[in-house]
């Protein structure tokens, strides 16, 4: 029942947005609720209540996490995270987001850049922290095994191979009838090998799934719910981006489990 | 798709009326809460797309159970046959069911037949993901998940062995003469063999990248430190001239070394006694080869494989023959005197001989005649009006 409650609320205090398998699994613990006896019914209304709790707390508060310990502005400068591509591969919907050019060559706003990191982790860590599904998405093969590294040190998922045509939004045919789909899908680059923009940021903004996507100065910030302009060709650069998403996973479930924890030592007394 | 999905479950929703409280839902006004009542559907709307459904699955609980019945049943067997029922092998199995139901059937894949589930039913991938839906395996969005997790296991061991390359340089004892992994007698498994491995079907390009991946591997001078992982994707070959039976090699009372061997071609049979230290006399049904095949080109046959080993007048050939035509006779000779050749001579000749097509019997038989046709081939005039 919980983990129903669970799967049903991972985005629905963030955004309300509803979609068909968390809908099914709501009906489905309510029925559980219906036809339970009386005496289950009374004790686990407590139990809702400490996990809405859990649930909703943290988003009362702007940084509940500390993300912001977790990096500054000089240290995306000394990764080269400033660096853009040339002015000729400049997109213009990346206009608002570039400090200017300097010898043709693109720099991007740090300060904006930090900013909307901050919010990009920061929603990270809150779908974590709800045992949402973290997608990790890139097509540069130069980074590839660096981002499957990653996801895996962290227990959640990654797609850096070529992407098949239904996978988000013919799911049910791709893998098996009854399959989730990730909740929250992050690109460490917007582009694939053909400097095209992926197709899976249009098939999660086809099916409802929040994106956090790094892109650079050739990249279309549009269909990303969370952007964050910096550069996606430097192997410092990537480096670090892996860390900063790893530690904000890491720290996110660890505080979930502290909070369960927490929850049944209450509990028991 | 999403929005539809959406519409239809709050349709049911609808019919649920209290649970729906906590969630939102926008058509209170317009749709009145129905009660729950039996929905009656056309029976048509039931029966399943069987041709869209894919290949027959099978639950767990399913084979757990044929297994069960294998174990109980193999007892039973065992018991009937009057042999010890923890000592009863597959072979045994197959024996007793044999002896059981005798059966004339020409194809051997349709007799009767008791063996273990796991090689009857073929092998599935089970349920991808635990109970709240998170999957097991972190390539499980990519769709080929064992594929792509063995790509990138075989890059992690290259980055391995390119650290290690690095560590000995610094300490100045790269070589690049280490040892190397012997690769010869050995071949990459096939695409089926590696489909057959991950459960999963993978492309012929992905097949090629796998082996291209697997030879970055071996190019790299430590490639040693992966040979057991390397060599789980090599398949030994067997040694073709290993197959062939070497006719035993007999002594007679003068203490002469003899080998007889058979030979067939087409309906024509024949056998061979081959007489060491004799003066290249030819025998064949009573009558010298040289009355017995007046042509040339059968002489020659006979002749082959001894001028191929090399020990033309060291033989006597004393063969008795029959069936078929001279042509055929001629083959079914050669064939045998070749076989009979084999015990006189060292294995790297063994080998010569296969190549040359010495030891390999000629398959091609009388096609038949088909109706509607003058004979195998040759149609009737062809009218065109």
């Amino acid at each position: 029942m919980c983990s129903g409650n669970m799967a049903a609320g991972v985005l629905s205090g963030v955004r309300q947005v509803l979609r068909g398998p968390r809908l099914l699994s709501a009906v489905f613990s309510c029925h559980g609720q219906t036809f339970s006896s009386a005496a289950a019914a009374v004790k686990s209304a407590p139990d809702t209540a400490v996990t809405e709790k859990i649930l909703n707390f943290p988003l009362t508060q702007p940084d509940y996490f500390h993300l912001s310990e977790l990096f500054t502005m000089k240290d995306l400068f000394e990764a080269r995270v400033h660096l853009g591509h040339k002015k000729g591969c400049r997109h213009r919907l990346m206009e608002p987001y570039l400090f200017g050019s300097r010898l043709d060559t693109d720099i991007i706003d740090l300060e904006q850049t930090a900013e909307l990191l901050q919010q990009a982790l920061n929603f990270t860590a809150h779908v974590a922290y709800r045992g949402g599904i973290i997608l990790f998405v890139s097509r540069r093969r130069q980074f590839g095994h660096l981002i499957e590294t990653t996801s895996r040190e962290c227990g959640e998922y990654a797609h850096t191979r070529y992407w098949k045509g239904g996978l988000l939004t013919n799911a049910p045919i791709q893998y098996s009838p009854g399959v989730r789909l990730p909740d929250l899908i992050i690109f460490f680059s917007t582009l694939n090998n053909v400097f095209q923009q992926h197709v899976g940021i249009r098939d999660a903004a086809k099916m409802n799934i929040p994106t956090v996507g790094i892109v650079d100065s050739n990249c279309n910030p549009s269909l990303i719910a969370y952007p964050v302009p910096g550069n996606d060709d430097t192997p410092v650069a990537m480096e670090m981006y892996c860390r900063l998403f790893k530690m904000t996973i890491n720290r996110a479930k660890d505080k979930r489990r502290q909070m369960e924890l927490l929850k049944g030592i209450s509990a028991s007394v | 798709m999403a929005a539809s999905g959406c519409r239809g479950v709050r349709s049911i929703l609808w019919k649920y009326g209290s649970c729906a409280k906590n969630l939102y839902v926008s058509r209170s006004k317009m749709v009145p809460q129905l009660p729950l009542r039996q929905i009656s559907v056309a029976s048509s709307l039931w029966k399943k797309n069987l041709a869209a459904a894919g290949p027959q699955k099978f639950t767990q609980e399913f084979i757990d159970k044929q297994l069960e019945e294998f174990e109980v049943g193999k007892r039973h067997l065992a018991n009937m046959m009057g042999e010890d029922p923890e000592t009863f092998t597959q072979e045994d199995i197959d024996r007793s069911i044999a002896y059981l139901f005798p059966s004339g059937l020409f194809e051997k894949r349709a007799r009767p037949v008791m063996k273990h589930p796991e090689e009857i039913f073929p092998k599935q991938t089970a349920i991808q993901w635990d109970a709240e839906g998170r999957p097991f395996h972190f390539l499980f969005y990519t769709g080929k998940q064992s594929y792509y997790s063995l790509l990138h296991d075989v890059y992690e061991k290259i980055l391995a062995i390119e650290r290690h390359q690095d560590k000995m340089r610094n300490k100045g004892l790269f070589a690049s003469d280490t040892k190397q992994i012997l690769l010869t007698g050995s071949r990459w498994l096939l695409k089926e063999e590696i489909e057959e491995n991950l459960v999963e079907n993978i492309s012929d390009q992905d097949y090629l990248r796998l082996i291209q991946l697997m030879e970055k591997l071996l190019s790299m001078p430590y490639c040693s430190l992966e040979e057991e992982f390397i060599l789980k994707f090599r398949k030994q070959l067997e040694v073709q001239s290993s197959k062939y039976q070497i006719p035993a090699l007999q002594y007679d009372p003068q203490g002469v070394a003899f080998s007889v061997a058979d030979g067939r071609r087409k309906t024509a049979k024949a056998s061979i006694t081959l007489r060491d230290s004799g003066s290249g006399n030819i025998t064949i049904n009573g009558r010298n080869y040289l009355h017995y095949f007046p042509v040339l080109q059968n002489r020659e046959q006979l002749m082959f494989p001894l001028l191929f080993v090399g020990m033309m007048g060291r033989f006597d050939i004393e063969g008795s023959v029959e069936g078929s035509g001279h042509s055929a006779q001629a083959g079914a000779l050669r064939l045998a005197i070749s076989r009979a050749l084999l015990s006189f001579v060292s294995e790297g000749e063994v080998e010569k001989m296969r190549q040359a097509g010495l030891l390999t019997a000629d398959p091609r038989i009388r096609e038949r005649k088909k109706p509607g046709q003058e004979g195998a081939r040759k149609k009737f005039t062809w009218k065109k009006r």
